[in-house]
């Protein structure tokens, strides 16, 4: 018996009523969906079941619609390389030259911060393992600037990890699913990234607004942005490893400074899932806040923590004597660049106050670790390959290095 | 065959609602022609006009819901944030209804403008108040004009179904 014919066939709710209630009961849903989204956070609980399981399915089917695009598009690359084969070998030669050039300059650069590194005794980051994806679905819209990527759980993905095309950083992961993973891009309104100016390294923060060059904001000082700097990332925060390149500055329409991504130089079809992790993502954090407990102290003697420690080991108090001595006299042998002398290898684990103000600003190279004595005497010459051309660049190299220069600690007056 | 024959809701809901998401995958693809990438118009807004224009529906909110959170988890952008824009949006498609009846494609396709700019104009307050900052005018100029671009399907659509239900004329 259909409705028509029942009894309540007859009872009539106005339809124009009736789909106004239904969009009152669907208008509450959205918002209800809308309130609870957490979409940038860093928790990964945070993407929700949902959102894992539409990215799982999204996937594949994004990678065989994909499919015609990128076979049109190594057809079309096929076609423009056969007839313009001559010209692009002329190109690749010239380009060849020049990298040449660079590779001896590089090869020097490298021996050359390779030594500072172990005179300064600098622990350097380690290298970031990566995985390899394919972007499977683009969206480009004002209000959500996301991909989707062919590699999530399966390959260690993990939200927050930060992603680059061959040119420079696309984005972070901000969500992970078995098999895909969604990337935030730079562009997004809700993409907030530390910057840094590769001329002076004045911070700034990449703001994303749907658009293609997302802006810098933040920026502090009179113009610390010129048209054309390079733009890395600063690393502040701990999220991204400093010094990926992210674009080129340039005055917006509306007057402010934007940047004109470098992944965007050309279709991002591959991508690599940097699978980086910061020192506060690894440490163990609960141990970290675990608040030490005192040891016991003999009734009365001691009212702070700090005391009972000092009284418990009297010998230190001589201990200050040493480094103060060592501070004092190594400054030298470690400019000049010759071997530390055998004082070097004794530890300086307490730091004494500085003597003098002008001392203090040399301080990184001032008190010779162990770790720092033995390389610089291990390894005196620049690698074999560039040994020959070695010898041009240098002149230009050790203008290059960054923070801790050596030039200063040299023109320092002996003590 | 009787006037009096209802109108199948697959066939104006259903298959409006199919077409428009299959069209939004497709767009959704990573690809680009001579260095340009294609264009993201919001295909179900023309579907959500139309349904509006067509008749009153219990149905057809519900569809919205579903096409607007379809929107939001593939392009992954706020969840719920597209629903409630196409809820809006068909919400005044249905509260001008009346306004809209006999009038000539032109005045339409403006109504349609305009619901679609309020979509946008709430989306637009939305995530600035969400990620405290603005987006970009111009991202939203760009696609309020490819999804308004898109009324002739709306239009064909409204001619296919609006005297389809005699009851509703």
């Amino acid at each position: 018996m259909s409705l028509r014919d029942s009894p309540l066939g007859e009872l009539k709710v106005p339809l124009t009523w009736a789909a106004a209630i239904a969009l009152v009961v669907a208008g509450v849903v959205a918002v209800a969906f809308l309130i609870s989204d957490r979409r940038e956070t860093f928790q990964a609980e945070a993407y929700g079941a949902t959102r894992r399981a539409s990215d799982t399915v999204l996937a594949p089917v994004g990678n065989v619609l994909a499919a015609p695009g990128r076979w049109t598009g190594a057809g079309v690359d096929t076609v423009r390389g056969y007839f313009f084969a001559v010209s692009e070998n002329r190109r690749l030669k010239t380009e060849l030259k020049e990298m040449r050039q660079w590779r001896d300059v590089a090869i020097a650069l490298r021996d050359t911060n390779d030594r500072y590194r172990t005179l300064l005794g600098l622990k350097t980051d380690p290298p970031i393992p990566m995985v390899a994806a394919r972007i499977v679905t683009d969206s480009r819209g004002p209000f959500a600037n996301t991909r989707l990527a062919n590699a999530g759980t399966e390959k260690n993905v993990k939200a927050g990890n930060p992603v680059m095309s061959e040119n420079g950083l696309v984005g972070r992961v901000i969500g992970v699913a078995d098999g895909a993973s969604r990337v935030l891009l730079l562009t997004d309104t809700a993409s907030r990234t530390p910057v840094m100016i590769d001329r002076n390294n004045a911070r700034a923060i990449l703001t994303g607004d749907g658009g293609p060059n997302p802006r810098l904001d933040y920026l502090r000082g009179r113009d610390p942005v010129k048209e054309g700097d390079r733009i890395l990332t600063s690393g502040d925060g701990g999220v991204l490893p400093r010094g990926l390149p992210v674009g080129t500055a340039v005055k917006g329409l509306d007057g402010r400074w934007r940047v004109v991504l470098a992944s965007d130089r050309a279709a991002i079809d591959f991508v690599r899932i940097l699978l980086f992790e910061d020192f506060t993502q690894v440490v163990n954090q609960k141990a970290l806040s675990v608040m030490p407990v005192p040891p016991p102290t003999m009734g009365g003697q001691a009212v702070g923590m700090a005391r009972p420690a000092a009284a418990a080991t009297p010998a230190p108090a001589t201990t200050p004597a040493g480094p103060a001595a060592i501070s004092a006299t190594p400054p030298k042998p470690a400019v000049a660049g010759a071997a530390p002398k055998p004082v070097a290898a004794t530890p300086a684990p307490v730091k004494p106050p500085a003597p003098k103000p002008a001392a203090s600003a040399t301080t990184p190279t001032a008190p010779p670790k162990p770790s720092a004595a033995k390389p610089a005497a291990v390894r005196p010459s620049a690698p074999k390959p560039g040994a020959s051309t070695a010898s041009k660049p240098p002149a230009t190299a050790p203008k290059k290095p960054p923070a801790p220069k050596p030039a200063p600690v040299a023109e320092e007056p002996p003590i | 065959m009787s006037a009096a024959r209802t109108l199948e809701p697959w066939r104006w809901l259903g298959v409006p609602m199919v077409q428009a998401l299959v069209l939004t995958v497709l767009f959704g693809i990573p690809f680009r022609l001579f260095g340009l990438q294609l264009p993201e118009p919001v295909f179900p807004m023309a579907a959500v006009f139309a349904w509006a224009v067509i008749r009153p529906s219990i149905l057809a909110p519900f569809g919205v819901l579903v096409m607007g959170l379809f929107l939001d988890y593939f392009w992954g952008g706020p969840i719920g944030l597209w629903a409630v824009c196409l809820l809006v949006a068909y919400g005044i498609a249905l509260g001008g209804r009346t306004m809209m009846a006999g009038q000539s494609r032109a005045i339409l396709w403006t109504w349609y403008g305009v619901v679609t700019a309020a979509a946008m104009l709430l989306g637009y307050l939305f995530i600035m108040l969400d990620a405290k900052s603005a987006p970009g005018l111009v991202a939203i100029g760009w696609q309020f004009l490819a999804t308004i671009v898109l009324y002739p399907f709306a239009h064909r659509l409204i001619e296919m179904f609006e005297d389809a239900d005699v009851r509703f004329r």
